[in-house]
């Protein structure tokens, strides 16, 4: 058994999962079976996944099968290759995080019943990985419309609200809407062949017409699913709604299937790359990380902020995919590769770094009751695990060296240096340009993030009842733990990863960085050569720890170390309160002045008679006012006029066939001729 | 690691960390001259952090382990940013280890605990402080960033080392990306380090002040850590500068003579630019924070300017 093909190990794993959410039907109600074994098991499923699909990208083998599953004569053809068995690796590993901090998180008696969350969520994480492992556009679409419903009826889990599930249904809405595009897609792709396994489409030579159609449905399709610009609506809504374990797996897992699809779409299926292509991508991305970063400083929910900060986090990785694609337009592979490396560096920081700051919010949740920043603070006293946890997510997360999400912005900043060799120059001016807006992007990250840790962990609680918060639970400290060290490791052992990409962006586009990257020493990472650009993270995390430990001992040795506790200096007032921090639609009053042409806001000013003055201001999405809310009207509007034909009357509704009748009858002869 | 390359590291290290003060102390003095005041003398600096580090420090009750841990990690950060930027020579065995954009990153690191710290008290002052310190941070560090990227066009690297190699083996003339990139640096220079168009290093006025404000809970020794932190962040900028602009004069090899044969250029262009920096603060007044954003815009325009001349001028 030891010896199976990584496949069908790979297989074994997504029945065992389908298995676990099955007996979870079987013990309905049986909260703490479920909860501290079958979560624990589906937890160690997603480990054996991920050393599965390793082994597999290691050994580079392209592996297929057939499942006999679905309609006669149309099996499930089956596919592991370097790309999806990567992305495995990825839900592999931070699904070992999440399910073992679910098997903590989950409560008994809230929404749905535990039995039917297990069936939810181990259904969920099966239809993720069989959306990697498909090899036609059938087996496909059945597993990504079960990811899509699964993770419906996940956020929706707290079902008595109706606020939750008008989330809900915006999120399926979309999600529908981008299925289309992707089926669609597909379409164009088998190029009237009627065969619609991949291996068919990648053997087509579509024109570049058709070529850019199919393009264009994938971005918009995948797109949906991913959240970019302006199909980004439902992920500020569904994220806060679902369960932070769920957050946590669809913010950090499912929004990548949408990266791996345009990945699968724009560089295995499809041969022709048109420059524009990539530009037009880039400009998507550059614009939604902007966008998405911008809201996210303005927030006054952590899991709201979060969800912006995702979205900040896709538009970085359309802008590396972008230009991955501007790059291979142009045969320069080896730089096309480099980009491609800094996506899917960044595809596994942000899969666990996001995820840990989910799951962080969870804990927050769980011990204070609370989600609005406005009445959270100091919890850093109360939950010190949770807290330091939070800070390796915050600062993975800010980009800061020498955490994982610093690795993908220095090689996606390297990518964008090593431009100017592109032919057209026109595209090399709009480089600088793109290069500042990752700049900017980069540090609005920062400023984000230090909002979310400082307000949500540190200063003086702002409620009575914070002083109760209680620290996470084993199961959820090992989860988020787990997490905290993968965000580390990516951080200061980039080779290692990079030797994992390898294979991957040479299935893609036929080069690789790794060892070129690791020629100076696995403890340097040097993309081309060591006098063109060079970081080693262990030399920074040694050099600070030892500047620290020099510091700290030098103090002791030379100095006493005697401290003294007092009050803080109140500015010469005895008095002084939490309500005198700083809140956080304070912290985020200076991007509110600064990007005010991109905010809808609703100011509510107090007027000079007001006995009991009140001011308030609501920043909200124009997207909303500008697409979403004129469509909901036009479509209103017409189902009112369609209305007009339903008289609820009988004779009426014979006459409507009548005349249908009269109207197929009169088509008929045309139509013989 | 020869035994030389290793104690030319060590060297390169604690030279910082040994005349960051001095530069400090430099820079106050002249201030003081300027305003026809007597001033304490250039080392100031160094009875200040004597005194501090013999001090008692007190500490709010309410201040948390991150407030400790916080003043060892900024020092830790803004000594190592000093031994990667190329001081005194371009051939050392940290140099390798980060190149510009990662020492951006190390600043950013810095100011993100400063801000936490600042934040953890829950005091209005450090939360103000935290707040107007990102908010000159999130504009200030891309800006510094194209700054870095223009000079890495014209060096065709991003390592620190090879730009300054590139710029001393050239022949002798004004690159207009530079130029743009030179003024950008400036204006990034001044709102790092709070200086005065953007911060006053010696008020504690409320309405004003950033990284006094951030730094108002701290006492003792960890206040001592604080400002010698500060006063090493000058000397690294101080030292890019240098780098980046005029790099004539930074030795090529690692052996400890040849750093000391390039001390004096270094000390001498250190000189010029506190005497500089005083004058500025001297003769510009302070802006209103809302005018901050607008000053660093500029900044950060003028270095995006700068790329783009590079890629149009191929200089």
């Amino acid at each position: 058994m030891l010896n199976m093909m990584a496949i069908d190990w790979v297989l074994w794993i997504i029945g065992a999962w389908i298995a676990l959410g099955l007996l979870g039907i079987i013990a309905l109600h049986k909260f703490a079976l479920v909860a501290r074994v079958f979560f624990p098991l589906g937890a160690v499923g997603g480990l054996i996944l991920a050393y599965a699909a390793a082994q597999a990208l290691v050994s580079g083998r392209v592996e297929s099968k057939q499942l006999a599953l679905g309609l006669p004569s149309l099996p499930f053809h089956l596919r592991l290759d370097a790309l999806s068995a990567f992305f495995l690796v990825i839900i592999g590993l931070a699904s070992f995080g999440i399910s073992l901090f679910a098997a903590g998180y989950f409560r008994n008696g809230e929404g749905t019943a535990p039995g039917l969350l297990c069936l939810e969520f181990h259904f969920f994480l099966a239809s993720m990985a069989l959306v990697l492992l498909a090899d036609d556009a059938y087996a496909f679409m059945v597993a990504w419309e079960s990811m899509a419903l699964t993770s419906y009826f996940l956020v929706t889990a707290n079902h008595r609200l109706p606020k939750i599930r008008a989330a809900g249904f915006l999120y399926l809405l979309i999600a529908h809407i981008g299925a289309i595009a992707i089926l669609l897609c597909f379409g164009v792709l088998q190029a009237n062949t009627g065969d619609y396994t991949f291996a068919n489409m990648r053997a087509q030579n579509l024109s570049t017409f058709w070529a850019s159609a199919a393009f264009l449905l994938a971005i918009f399709g995948f797109g949906a699913k991913a959240g970019i610009l302006p199909l980004h609506i439902w992920l500020p809504e569904a994220h806060p709604a679902a369960p932070s374990p769920v957050s946590a797996l669809m913010s950090g897992v499912m929004l990548k299937m949408a990266i791996y699809g345009l990945l699968r779409v724009c560089f295995d299926l499809l041969h022709l790359h048109i420059w524009w292509w990539g530009v037009l991508m880039l400009a998507l991305g550059l614009i939604t990380a902007i966008f998405g970063v911008v809201f996210a400083a303005v927030q006054v929910e952590m899991k709201r902020l979060l969800a912006y900060s995702s979205i900040e986090n896709i538009g970085l990785l359309f802008a590396a995919m972008g230009l991955g694609l501007l790059f291979r337009s142009y045969g320069m592979n080896a730089l096309a590769a480099l980009a491609l490396t800094a996506c899917l560096y960044h595809v596994a920081g942000h899969a666990f770094f996001k995820s840990l700051l989910f799951l962080t919010t969870g804990s927050v949740l769980h011990a204070t009751g609370e989600r609005n920043l406005g009445r959270l603070g100091g919890l850093i006293r109360f939950m010190p695990w949770v807290a330091w946890l939070a800070l390796i997510g915050v600062l993975a997360s800010s980009g800061l060296p020498p955490f994982s999400g610093f690795v993908s912005e220095w090689l996606l900043l390297q990518s964008f240096l090593f431009t100017p060799g592109l032919p057209q120059p026109f595209l090399n001016m709009l480089i600088p340009i793109a290069t500042a807006s990752i700049a900017l992007t980069a540090a609005l990250a920062g400023y984000a993030m230090v909002k979310f840790f400082g307000v949500i962990f540190l200063g003086q609680p702002r409620e009575e009842k914070l002083s109760q918060a209680h620290d996470a639970g084993k199961f959820e400290k090992i989860g988020m733990g787990w997490l905290a060290i993968l965000s580390i490791g990516l951080g200061v052992a980039p080779n290692w990863v990079l030797h994992l990409i390898d294979p991957v962006t040479k299935g893609l586009v036929g080069e690789g960085i790794a060892r070129n990257a690791s020629a100076n020493g696995w403890w340097l990472v040097t993309p081309t050569s060591i006098a063109r650009a060079s970081y080693g993270p262990l030399y920074f995390l040694f050099g600070v720890m030892a500047a620290c430990a020099v510091a700290f001992v030098l103090v002791r040795l030379f100095y006493h170390a005697r401290l003294r506790r007092s009050a803080p200096w109140g500015g010469g007032h005895s008095w002084r309160n939490s309500r005198m921090q700083d809140t956080a639609e304070g912290y985020g009053q200076p991007i509110r002045q600064i990007f005010e042409p991109f905010f809808h806001l609703e100011r509510h000013l107090p007027k000079p008679e007001d006995t009991e003055p009140e001011y308030s201001v609501a920043v909200s999405d124009k997207f909303w006012e500008g697409i979403y809310m004129p469509i909901a009207r036009a479509t209103e509007y017409v189902s009112v006029k369609v209305g007009r034909l339903q008289q609820g009357r009988i004779s009426i509704y014979l006459l409507y066939s009548f005349i249908t009748l009269l109207v197929i009858l009169l088509l008929v002869p045309t139509a013989r001729r | 690691m020869t035994f030389t390359r290793a104690l030319s590291q060590v060297i390169s290290v604690v030279t910082p960390l040994a005349l960051a003060p001095l530069l400090l102390g430099w820079v106050n003095q002249v201030r003081a001259w300027l305003s026809n005041r007597r001033g304490p003398g250039i080392l100031q600096p160094y009875r200040m952090l004597h005194k501090l580090f013999n001090k008692d420090s007190v500490m709010a009750d309410s201040a948390s382990s991150l407030f400790r841990f916080a003043p060892y990690a900024i020092f830790g950060c803004m000594l190592l940013a000093n031994a990667i930027i190329p001081t005194l020579s371009t051939d050392l065995p940290l140099a390798s280890a980060a190149d510009a954009i990662a020492l951006v990153g190390l600043l950013a690191l810095a100011r993100v605990f400063i801000s936490l710290a600042a934040m953890d008290i829950g005091t209005a002052f450090g939360t103000l402080g935290a707040r107007r310190e990102m908010l000159v941070g999130f504009l200030a560090e891309p800006a510094l960033l194209t700054v870095l990227f223009s000079a890495s066009l014209n060096g065709k690297s991003t390592a620190l080392a090879t730009i300054v190699e590139a710029v001393v083996h050239r022949d002798f003339a004004i690159y207009p990306s530079l130029v743009f990139a030179g003024m950008a640096f400036t204006l990034v220079y001044l709102a790092e380090n709070s200086r005065v168009p953007v911060d006053n290093p010696s008020t504690h006025l409320e309405l004003t002040m950033i990284h006094e404000a951030m730094i108002l809970e701290y006492s003792g020794r960890h206040l001592a850590l604080m400002e010698w932190a500060a006063a090493l962040k000058l000397f690294a900028y101080s030292t890019l500068g240098i780098a980046l602009f005029l790099p004539w004069g930074i030795g090529q090899r690692a052996t400890p003579s040849s750093l000391l044969f390039s001390l004096p250029s270094l000390a001498l262009k250190l000189v010029v630019i506190g005497a500089v920096l005083a004058l500025v603060e001297t003769f510009s007044a302070k802006l209103r924070i809302f005018r901050v954003p607008e000053f660093l815009a500029t900044a950060f325009l003028l270095g995006v300017i700068g790329m783009l001349t590079h890629i149009l001028l191929g200089a």
